[in-house]
């Protein structure tokens, strides 16, 4: 338990600091949403009912552009290799480094997400809902991902391979984050429904994460 | 002979030498006999002669999804059993899947243009196979971006075996979000019952796609294995050459 601790507690601090680059992600999801109003226009109503869409893709793609990081740089240094051949089972370890860089990477997210939804003319209560979408959907993006990310780093191959495999994946978590918004802004069905079957999708992905991740890993480094 | 006496490539290869001819006959007689049945088949009462369409693209909607079957059942051969042919078997069927997905989309849209009319509705099935083409496509530019095959296939065996478990998770979110966009507004086939005029030429030309898909396989892991054995012989000469 405390080396996973440890583990934890050591990507986080390398995440946070100089070459990290964990927030390089909110500063991604800030420019996004920036650039769709030029492209759909300033009207603010419609910026009002396409926002829980442009927040949920904006999030999704910056998570995507951070995942690239998360075996990588321990790739490089030779570090991974130390976790692979450590006596802590592998599943448990890449789960902890899952969780550490959502604790970097998504939650950042989760927390600018308030004054982005200002920016697309959002109330409160919507900002909200969104944000509470995020927060249960975001963890099954970094799960999910953690597969593509472990096998574009055993194939020595990342950054569009990696977005090509994870992207159709991600397409239920999509779904029901964007259903579940909507639902507590406009409604009709209730926001429950989506909101828990979007928490089960998360639940789901921490179980096939890990085990997938780590047998790309145990199979796939030499 | 068993599953374990075909990791002889060798032996595969004189094995499929002899099955691989009767295959394709009979394959040929059945497409053949599956055409006449279905340009036979009398008109629908509501779609005309477009509903001939289907005996086309139902066969293909079908196999996009078995080829992808076959691919799981092939991972765990790579993955499980680490049976040599099996990376072979699953680098054969990613083309071949993806292009029966393919051509159910075309023969679809195709469908789609005289009786909703327009090429492309964002209904569930469409959508939830569009993205199983999206699927056949990443896999196989996973296979294309590294050259050593056992890696490779690894790799490959991984992301199908996690594409098998969410693409049903897959089909039933695009349903559940389809419903929730555009309530019933998309016309279906009529109804469970299909008439035994449409049924018996669907079935025969189902069985002539799935023995289309076993020659095409057979004859895919051939060129693999020949492949593999050329790649083999060229890096030989290449380290002989060096010396």
């Amino acid at each position: 338990m405390t080396a996973l601790a440890a583990l934890i507690r050591r990507d986080i601090r390398i995440a946070l600091r100089v070459g990290g680059g964990a927030l390089i992600g909110v500063l991604f999801f800030l420019t996004v949403t920036v650039l769709m109003p030029f492209a759909v226009g300033p009207d603010l109503a419609l910026l009002t009912r396409l926002g829980p869409a442009i927040l949920w893709l904006g999030a999704l793609l910056a998570s995507l552009l951070t995942l690239d990081r998360l075996f990588t740089a321990d790739h490089e240094d030779g570090s991974l290799d130390l976790i692979v051949m450590s006596r802590m089972p592998l599943e448990l370890a890449c789960a902890a480094k899952a969780l550490a860089h959502w604790l970097a990477a998504g939650l950042p997210l989760i927390i600018a997400t308030p004054a982005l939804g200002l920016l697309l003319n959002l109330d409160a209560a919507s900002t909200s809902a969104v944000a509470l979408t995020l927060l249960a959907g975001t963890p099954a993006l970094t799960f999910t991902g953690m597969i593509g990310a472990a096998l574009a780093v055993t194939l020595h191959r990342g950054g569009l391979l990696l977005a090509v495999l994870v992207l159709p994946l991600s397409v239920p978590v999509l779904i029901f984050g964007v259903a579940a918004s909507q639902a507590a802004i406009t409604g009709p069905l209730s926001f429950g429904t989506p909101f828990s079957i979007l928490c089960a999708l998360s639940l789901v992905s921490f179980v096939i994460g890990p085990f997938a991740a780590a047998a790309s890993l145990r199979h796939g480094l030499d | 002979m068993t599953l374990i006496d075909l990791a002889n490539p060798t032996k595969f290869l004189s094995l499929t030498a002899r099955v691989l001819p009767w295959l394709a006959g009979a394959t040929a007689i059945l497409l053949l006999i599956g055409c006449y049945q279905s340009a036979m088949a009398p008109d629908d009462y509501q779609q005309g002669a477009t509903v001939k369409i289907m005996f086309i693209h139902v066969p293909n909607a079908w196999l996009s999804m078995f080829v992808w079957g076959v691919m799981s059942l092939a991972a765990l051969g790579t993955l499980v059993w680490r049976h040599p042919l099996a990376d072979v078997a699953a680098k054969a069927a990613a083309p071949i899947g993806a292009a029966f997905t393919f051509l159910a989309l075309v023969t679809g849209s195709l469908w789609g243009r005289p009786m909703w009319g327009t090429y492309w509705e964002w209904d569930a099935r469409l959508t939830s196979v569009l993205i199983l083409f999206l699927m056949y496509l990443g896999l196989i530019a996973l296979w294309r971006a590294v050259d050593d095959p056992s890696r490779a296939a690894r790799a490959a065996a991984i992301l199908t075996l996690v594409g098998a478990i969410n693409l049903p998770i897959i089909k039933f979110s695009v349903d559940w979000w389809n419903t929730l966009h555009q309530p019933a507004s998309v016309m279906r086939l009529g109804g469970p019952s299909l008439d035994r005029a449409f049924l018996i030429p669907l079935l025969v030309m189902a069985v002539a796609f799935s023995l289309l898909f076993v020659t095409l396989h057979l004859a895919a892991m051939r060129n693999e294995i020949l492949r593999r054995r050329v790649r083999a012989l060229q890096m030989m000469q290449a380290s002989q050459q060096a010396a």
